[in-house]
């Protein structure tokens, strides 16, 4: 492990411990924040009792729901503007713009369009990781080097071939960029959607024992929420710096 | 390229193309103009379509002059505005800072990277209550909640646009003995100018975020609430013209920040 990676972690641990410390001694009030330790110990109660399951597997599946549509429709999209120049400087303000609006304003509409059930989170969900998986097709598409299409036709190939063997191996890795964000927005969306306005799911669980003053509840799933969405966005970081590393390499 | 690819698809700037003339320009005007148009059409026919209360286009416009002649609307829109600038202020101010301190020395630099990736891509919504709990309801959470999302990009543009600059100006520096303050403000803010307000572009954008989120839930004033509000007691005309200020406001600004942008890269 080298310097860098150790100090990183002694930094990280000593704020835990420094948080624990203060909550232990009295100087952060117990209504405010629960030591940490206390915050694992309960969830990894809540865990085994299985009182969260289905919480867990509500925003889990509308999460998967979200980021499945955004990136196919993300890609198809991306694609379509790709190979229509016109239609793409026409996209272009948008794009640029899109993530400047508070894309959560739009929760309510869809709650009014669809009915309080899961759509209204998997559109918001959808809505917010979409256009990044459409920037990242449109990067994809504009870095793939003329000379592999040339290649591509030296070789006569079919136009089918040569998307499935030049084009997509070549935009890959924005593409696989394009994904981890719409993965990490998916989750985003859906969360502050449970949060806001819902009647289950993690994001509503939080909610409502805050409103419950339940603070143990409360932090606990904070806690997990953090955890599993800090391991999946780590996982794929570290995947696409390896992806990046050999694409530099070869 | 930036250390942290994620902010990549939040600074997107636009297809590249050669110059365009004036009527290659007004072209593209004219077909983002349609574009607008067929969103409104689109629009317009789930208007006619759904059977559930949603306004269209014509009445929403309508409606957002209402809104802008009453008192009402603009004591909540004061209330978030309030708030909003606040939390930029802050963000930019402190971003700026951290991101210098960060970006000056590598070693720092290169241990909270990968923390402020974490912390960039976090949900940071359900953290809200701790906000909550910490500072009490009213202005001050919602600043903190806004500084919290838009402080970090900030801090990281500032940070890797400060760790590419030129060695031989900070060397200069040192030849000219000048204290750390007068490096800052007359060696690297001026060099890292444009970074700075890519960073406060996209940090605009998710300070704007943190604020209406905010009042979105368990508050009483501000924009945010109006939506709720209109949605809990069935106002959707005035949930929706809300909206449409909200995100003409939100693209409005990010266009000009994004025009200035470009003219500094220049």
């Amino acid at each position: 492990m080298n310097r860098v990676t150790l100090v990183r972690l002694c930094v990280i641990a000593g704020s835990v411990l420094a948080v624990e410390a203060m909550c232990r001694f009295g100087v952060i009030n117990r209504l405010t924040l629960l030591p940490p330790s206390e915050m694992a110990t309960y969830l990894l109660h809540l865990l085994v009792s299985g009182e969260i399951n289905q919480a867990m597997i509500q925003t889990f599946s509308n999460v998967a729901i979200a980021f499945v549509l955004s990136v196919v429709f993300g890609f198809v999209l991306g694609a379509m503007i790709h190979a229509i120049p016109r239609l793409r400087r026409a996209c272009d303000p948008f794009l640029a713009s899109y993530y400047s609006v508070p894309i959560f304003v739009f929760y309510p509409l869809f709650v009014s369009l669809f009915g309080l059930n899961r759509w209204p989170l998997i559109m918001i969900g959808f809505v917010f990781a979409i256009a990044a998986m459409v920037i990242a097709t449109l990067n994809g598409l504009d870095r793939v080097p003329p000379v592999l299409l040339k290649l591509a036709r030296v070789h006569r190939m079919s136009r089918s071939a040569e998307v499935l063997r030049v084009v997509l191996p070549a935009a890959g890795p924005y593409l696989f960029t394009g994904g981890k964000l719409a993965l990490a927005y998916s989750f985003i969306g859906v969360l502050a959607g449970e949060f806001i306005l819902s009647g289950g799911g993690l994001g509503y669980a939080i909610a409502y024992a805050y409103d419950a003053f339940d603070n143990r509840t409360m932090y606990a799933l904070m806690l997990f929420v953090l955890i599993v969405v800090t391991a999946i966005n780590s996982a794929l970081f570290i995947w696409e710096q390896r992806l990046l590393r050999r694409r530099g390499r070869g | 390229m930036s250390v942290i690819p994620e902010t990549s698809s939040s600074a997107y700037v636009g297809g590249h193309d050669s110059a365009p003339t004036t009527q290659r320009s007004l072209q593209r005007f004219l077909d983002s103009l349609l574009l607008i148009v067929a969103l409104a059409v689109v629009w317009q026919l789930v208007y006619w379509k759904s059977d559930v209360a949603i306004t269209g286009p014509i009445e929403t416009i309508k409606t957002v002059f209402e809104l802008l002649g009453s008192d009402n609307f603009w004591r909540h829109a004061l209330a978030s505005g309030r708030a909003f600038g606040l939390s930029l202020l802050m963000s930019l101010i402190g971003g700026v800072a951290v991101g210098l301190a960060l970006g000056a020395h590598r070693f720092s630099g290169a241990v909270a990277a990968p923390i402020l990736t974490a912390l960039y891509t976090i949900p940071k919504v359900t953290l809200y209550p701790m906000v909550l709990l910490i500072f009490g309801l009213g202005i001050s959470a919602k600043v903190a909640f806004g500084v919290m999302h838009g402080i970090i990009p900030v801090v990281i543009f500032t940070m890797d646009a400060v760790r590419n600059i030129n060695p031989v100006m900070i060397k200069t520096a040192r030849v000219l003995k000048l204290s750390p303050t007068e490096t800052a403000f007359r060696i690297l803010i001026p060099a890292v100018m444009p970074e700075i307000v890519t960073g406060l572009r996209v940090g605009f954008s998710l300070t704007l975020l943190g604020v209406i989120i905010g009042e979105m839930f368990a508050s009483q004033q501000g924009l945010g609430f109006m939506i709720i509000n209109g949605m809990n007691v069935h106002n959707v005309r005035s949930l929706t013209a809300v909206v449409l200020l909200l995100v003409l406001f939100a693209v409005v600004s990010g266009s000009a920040l994004l025009a200035l942008e470009r003219r500094l890269q220049h």
